[in-house]
């Protein structure tokens, strides 16, 4: 690799670490004018910022907003190679499809926006269903968009007993195991997740990116 | 002179106040409630047929801040005024909703039952710290649909105090405002002497949920108080500065506010809230944060300029143990509570994010409360010279000159508060001969006597029997014969 090339993967990383969008996006372009495959520029350049910055916030030196800009960075990066990507004929091997929602009767997604962000900055292609969607919503938008993986939030001790109404009309209707169910929220435990028979839990957001590599079976990407 | 804890300029909350009716305007209020938009439609507000977002015009505001009360009461069983809604008067009460109780000598958080929300509901009623009951804690052993009405039917059983309150849905809000007229007689006499008041949350950024606001308008028209729990995340849900968070926590109040005068002109609405900041490793919100404590001061101020009675969640903490930093969480945040002349101060002895009980916990938070009612007392004058007149012809210039002063008896106890045995004031040799306990160890101790000296209140058993028929009625139609057995009571 040239130390030009070099310089720039360098330099795309450190726009993810430090959150800035603009320079990411420019990073991107330049990247097209120089002509470097633009599955490179993601994997050898942005994603190892994305990285540096979770294992960061893992060991308690990252904050969430730094969390969150990286993020932000990633997609902005992304969505500039995208064009140039199907240009090629070369799609950036997704992780895997993912839908993600807040339980019905909950109103709290400040977690799971964030899992969101993390996973799209990870390579799943997320759908976000956002706040209060009942079991039905949930479950047709992941047959609808052919889905490897199903994300639930939920709050409230009140709201946490519908992850297992999910899981059950699920099993009901025969999506499991080939639909894999996470679940996540502050009152989610190991414990309600093994109850509930759920796939896995996460405490937090660079967790759930860990987990649902796992549970696509992609632990090493 | 009595002290007060005050944050901001006027001229910051004259900024505050107009940010906040910009934030009205743009980018507006979204109402998710259809009887709330017609009620705002009705008045002419403009709102996006798509996005239901409402803006609302100053005027409206202002006519609603007219009509609103300045001040109300909460009365007890026998019809006292208890609660003071207005003015700088301070009330402390328990923590509402928690989902767990800390068992003392597991230290598990259990999973709450009738039998947890019992136990605090007694040992709240026999301390005068606490002016008002709160369903403190769900009961796990009914179902969802009676949950919010089940407890509250639990505080008027178990309870002479006023109640802080609040329901899970449109529904039962409804079901629970039936219920508090019944108990009093007629909807007229549950409205006249209000036992109960309603939390209800907006949801930030800027949402006025439709529970939220259909809960306002119910309880507008019942003519019973409700209480705005307004939550903005300060550096998640709402902008990271503390002003911005406040403005914020002032558009919501506004438009709720708003929407339950138009319901009805003049009923009791309270300018409330639990506020804090985020906690940006955890994904949190500290409840014992001292910034979160300095939010709940600064929006007090602003309600305080409008004349708008107050409420704030303050006096918890995120420790998982009744420990050294929930006694400083605590006490420190029930001081800044106290010093902002905030009406009704929620939150005593809940731990853990406000997701866990301790009723060790309350009996600890009442000698902190007792210490920042004190504080409030302020240093007063009692005496026509300061010191000049304690030093007559019998001084000898010894220690013990003013113990033996008539003025000292007679003075004593209104210049000093004098705390229960949660507060170790004992010699080494005293305190090793009561057992060597820490605060934990006392509180234990104390809450056994207080469960042992419990007698339930004299009901009317007319009232009692109204009130089992309407609940048995309700658990009925969420599924279940039988309601849970109460000690005290015979079965319903």
């Amino acid at each position: 690799m040239s130390e030009e090339l070099e310089a720039l993967f360098k330099d795309m990383a450190q726009s993810i670490i430090d959150g800035d969008s603009d320079i990411s996006v420019e990073l991107a372009k330049k990247s097209i004018e120089m002509n470097i495959p633009p599955l490179d520029a993601i994997t050898k350049g942005f994603v190892v910022g994305v990285n540096y910055i979770g294992d960061q916030f893992g060991a308690g030196e990252a904050f969430l907003p730094e969390l969150v800009m990286a993020g932000e960075a990633m997609k902005a990066a992304v969505a500039t190679l995208e064009p140039e990507l199907i240009k090629l004929g070369e799609a950036r091997e997704t992780m895997g499809r993912v839908v993600l929602a807040t339980v019905e009767g909950d109103i709290h997604e400040i977690g799971k926006t964030l899992v969101g962000t993390m996973l799209s900055a990870s390579g799943f292609e997320v759908t976000d269903l956002g706040v209060d969607q009942p079991a039905d919503k949930i479950i047709g938008k992941a047959i609808e968009i052919d889905a490897s993986l199903i994300g639930m939030s939920a709050l409230l001790t009140t709201t946490m007993v519908r992850q297992r109404e999910v899981i059950e009309e699920m099993d009901k209707e025969g999506l499991r195991p080939k639909i894999k169910v996470m679940v996540g929220g502050a009152p989610i435990t190991r414990d309600w997740a093994t109850k509930i028979k759920a796939d896995g839990y996460s405490e937090d957001a660079v967790g759930a990116v860990k987990l649902a590599k796992e549970l696509v079976g992609k632990a090493d990407a | 002179m009595r002290p007060k804890l005050t944050l901001l300029s006027d001229e910051i909350i004259a900024r505050i106040l107009a940010e906040a009716y910009e934030l009205l305007l743009k980018p507006g209020i979204k109402v998710q409630n259809e009887e709330a938009r017609e009620l705002l439609i009705r008045e002419g507000v403009v709102i996006d047929p798509e996005t239901h977002v409402a803006q609302i015009p100053a005027p409206l505001v202002q006519r609603a801040l007219e009509s609103v009360p300045r001040e109300f009461y909460l009365y007890d069983y026998d019809g006292n005024p208890v609660v003071h809604y207005g003015g700088d008067s301070v009330h402390f009460d328990p923590g509402s909703s928690g989902i767990a109780m800390l068992n003392p000598d597991t230290l598990e958080h259990e999973t709450t039952e009738t039998e947890h929300l019992v136990r605090l509901l007694k040992v709240a009623e026999q301390i005068s710290q606490y002016d008002a009951q709160s369903t403190a804690v769900i009961c796990h052993d009914v179902p969802k649909d009676i949950q919010d009405s089940y407890r509250l039917y639990l505080a008027l059983l178990y309870s002479k105090k006023p109640i802080v309150t609040g329901a899970f849905t449109n529904k039962t809000v409804q079901e629970m405002i039936d219920m508090l007229s019944l108990f009093a007689g007629s909807p007229e006499a549950a409205r006249e002497k209000p036992r109960a008041i309603f939390d209800v949350c907006p949801a930030p950024p800027l949402i006025w949920s439709n529970f939220g606001a259909g809960n306002l308008v119910q309880l507008a028209r019942a003519g019973i108080p409700a209480e705005i729990v307004s939550v903005p995340l300060a550096g998640a849900a709402a902008p990271v500065t503390m002003l911005g968070t406040v403005t914020q926590h002032t558009a919501e109040c506004l438009a709720g506010i708003t929407i339950h005068q138009l319901a009805n002109p003049g009923a009791p609405i309270v300018w409330g809230g639990a506020a804090a900041i985020f906690d940006m490793k955890k994904g949190a919100t500290p409840m014992g944060a001292i910034e979160t404590a300095m939010l709940d001061c600064s929006y007090a101020q602003v309600a305080k300029t409008l004349g708008m009675p107050t409420h704030t969640y303050l006096g918890a903490t995120d420790s998982k143990l009744v420990d050294a930093q929930a006694g400083l969480e605590s006490g420190i945040s029930a001081m800044v509570g106290a010093l902002s002349g905030i009406n009704m101060i929620s939150g005593s002895g809940m731990l853990d994010f406000l997701a866990c009980h301790s009723a060790e916990k309350l009996v600890i938070d009442a000698e902190g409360i007792a210490m920042a009612k004190r504080m409030i007392g302020g240093v007063k004058q009692h005496t026509d010279t300061l010191a000049t007149g304690f030093y007559d012809d019998k001084i000898n210039f010894k220690g013990g000159d003013f113990l033996k002063q008539k003025i000292t008896m007679k003075l004593f106890r209104e210049e000093q508060h004098l705390p229960s045995d949660i507060i170790d004031r004992n010699s080494t040799r005293q305190w090793k001969e009561a057992g060597s306990l820490d605060a934990f160890g006392r509180a234990k101790v104390r809450v056994k006597e207080l469960l042992a000296s419990y007698s339930r209140p004299e009901l009317d058993s007319d009232q009692i029997a109204r009130l089992h028929s309407y609940m048995l009625d309700l658990a009925k139609k969420a599924g279940i014969e039988e309601l849970p057995r109460l000690e005290d009571y015979e079965p319903a």
